[in-house]
C-alpha cells in the first residue's frame, strides 16, 4: 500500500462490483436493441440479440454468485451487514442535519446498494417469467413487460448518479480510485469518512 | 405471486454486530431491499392498469411528447434482417383459390378504396397502444377484383420477413375494423412497424396483425402461422385466448 493510502475495497468485493458493472452494462446493450425501435431495426438479428439477452443474464447472476463463493464470502456478508445497518448519524445524512459523520459507506451509499440488489432480483424474475410466458401460458402476466421496462429506467435513474458522482463531481470522484486499485487517500477517506476505522492506517 | 408482506425489523436494536459505540443502528438496508423487491413483484398485479391510467391522464400530451421514447411500441421480428421496401420494384402477390391472381404495386394499392380508423393495438406479451390511426384498405375492396373462389374461407399472409406467416379466416378478415393498412398516424407505414403494409385486426393479438406482408394467398382454411407453431392461440382474441380471460 502506498504510504499516505489506506484500504478500501479488497480484491472479492471489488471483483464482485466490476462484474456487477460488465454484466449491466451487457444487458442493457443488448437490452436496449431489443427495446427501441430504430435500434431494432438498424441491428436486427432479434433471435441472436434476445439469446445473448437472456443468458446474459443467467450468466451475469452466476458469475457474481462465483465471486461469492469463490472469493471472501464472509467478508462479503461483513460488507452487507455494514450496508444494511443505518444508525442516527447515516439518518441525520440524509436528513442533512449534525452530527452526521460517516462510516465506511455513507447512507447514500448505503441505499443504492439495497435498491441495486433488489432491481437485480426484480430484473432476474421478470426477465424470466417473460421467457417462460413465451413458452407456457402458465407464466404469462399482462404486466411483467411493464415491470421489466420499468426497471430499466429506474436503475438508469441510479446509474447516472452514481456515475456522476464516481466520475465527475470532483469532492467524491476520488472513491473510483478505491474501487478500481482498492485503496484511498487517507485524508480523504478522514474527510468523507470520518467515522470508518480503516485499520491500519498506510 | 402474492408475496406475504416483508417482516422488516426496522426498529430492532443490534448488538455485538452493529458499528463499536454506536447501538442505535437500525437494518433499513434490507427494508429497502425487501420492500423494493414486494413492490416490484407486487406491480405484477397491478403494473398494466396503473401504466394504463397514467397514460390516459396524460392522452393529450403524450401525443406529442411520448412518456417512452417507443411511443409504447415494442418491435418484435423473427428473421436476421427487417425486410426493406423499394416502391419501384414492391409487388403484393394475390393468389390462391381466386379466380384472377394478380400482382399489385404500391401505387396500384393505394388507388383503391380507401378506409380509416383509430384502434388499440395489444401485443400478447402485454403491453398495448391506444388510439392508433390506420389507414388502408379493407379486405372486401382489396380482394374484389381477385375474387375468392366459394370454397375459400381462410387468408394466408406471407410476410417478407421469412418465415413468418399467419391466418385470418375470412369471416375474421372481413370484421368491420379489419384492413391491410398502408399508414399509420398519418405517415406512411414505418420500417418497423411493416413497411409498406400490414395487417391490423384490433380484436386480436399483434402477432396475427401480420407485417411486411408481400403475399396474400385465399385457401381453404386457416392453418398455422409462426407463433401458434410455437404454442400459442390460432384465434387470438385479445383477453380470451393464449392464457388470458379477462
Amino acid at each position: 500500500m502506498k504510504p499516505g493510502y489506506v484500504r478500501r475495497f479488497s480484491r472479492t468485493e471489488r471483483t464482485f462490483h466490476w462484474v456487477n458493472a460488465i454484466g449491466f452494462f451487457l444487458l442493457l446493450a443488448t437490452g436496449l436493441i431489443l427495446y427501441l425501435p430504430s435500434l431494432s431495426a438498424d441491428v436486427g438479428r432479434r433471435p441472436l440479440v434476445k439469446d445473448v439477452h437472456f443468458w446474459g443474464g443467467i450468466g451475469w447472476v452466476a458469475a457474481l454468485a462465483l465471486v461469492a463463493v469463490l472469493g471472501d464470502r464472509s467478508g462479503l456478508l461483513r460488507t452487507a451487514r455494514e450496508l444494511d445497518l443505518f444508525d442516527r448519524e447515516d439518518v441525520n445524512w440524509l436528513r442533512r442535519r449534525q452530527p452526521n459523520e460517516q462510516a465506511r459507506f455513507n447512507a447514500g451509499q448505503k441505499l443504492n446498494a439495497a435498491l441495486t440488489a433488489a432491481f437485480l432480483v426484480l430484473f432476474l424474475v421478470s426477465g424470466l417469467l417473460l421467457w417462460l410466458g413465451e413458452r407456457d401460458t402458465r407464466y404469462r402476466f399482462a404486466s411483467t413487460v411493464i415491470l421489466h421496462d420499468g426497471l430499466l429506467y429506474a436503475s438508469l435513474v441510479l446509474l447516472v448518479g452514481h456515475l456522476y458522482l464516481a466520475l465527475i463531481h470532483p469532492a467524491t470522484r476520488h472513491a473510483l480510485h478505491g474501487m478500481v486499485l482498492g485503496t484511498v487517500r487517507e485524508d480523504w477517506a478522514r474527510k468523507h469518512h470520518a467515522r470508518w476505522d480503516s485499520g491500519g492506517r498506510g | 405471486m402474492a408475496e406475504a408482506p416483508p417482516r422488516l425489523q426496522p426498529l430492532v436494536t443490534v448488538d455485538e454486530r452493529g458499528a463499536p459505540g454506536h447501538d442505535d443502528s437500525r437494518r433499513i438496508g434490507r427494508g429497502v431491499f425487501l420492500a423494493t423487491v414486494a413492490g416490484g413483484l407486487s406491480s405484477l398485479y397491478w403494473g398494466k392498469a396503473a401504466w394504463s391510467h397514467v397514460s390516459n391522464a396524460l392522452g393529450g400530451v403524450e401525443a406529442a411528447v411520448p412518456l417512452v421514447p417507443t411511443g409504447g411500441w415494442r418491435i418484435y421480428t423473427v428473421a436476421a434482417t427487417m425486410p426493406t421496401f423499394d416502391p419501384a420494384t414492391w409487388r403484393l402477390r394475390i393468389g390462391g383459390l381466386v379466380e384472377h391472381p394478380q400482382e399489385l404495386s404500391y401505387h396500384d394499392l393505394r388507388a383503391l378504396p380507401q378506409a380509416s380508423q383509430v384502434s388499440i393495438f395489444h401485443c400478447v406479451t402485454g403491453w398495448s397502444v391506444n388510439g392508433v390511426r390506420w389507414r388502408g384498405v379493407r379486405f372486401k375492396d382489396l380482394l374484389a377484383h381477385a375474387r375468392p373462389l366459394t370454397d375459400a374461407h381462410a387468408i394466408q399472409f406471407v410476410s417478407a420477413e421469412q418465415p413468418y406467416v399467419d391466418y385470418l379466416t375470412l369471416a375474421q378478415a372481413n370484421l368491420p375494423d379489419v384492413m391491410l393498412a398502408w399508414e399509420m398516424d398519418g405517415k406512411p407505414l414505418p420500417r418497423e412497424h411493416g413497411a409498406p403494409v400490414r395487417v391490423v385486426i384490433p380484436d386480436m393479438y399483434g402477432y396475427k396483425n401480420v407485417k411486411w406482408v408481400a403475399e396474400i394467398n385465399l385457401v381453404h382454411q386457416a392453418g398455422s402461422g409462426y407463433w401458434e407453431n410455437l404454442g400459442y392461440d390460432r384465434d387470438a382474441w385479445v383477453g380470451r385466448s393464449n392464457g388470458y380471460t379477462s
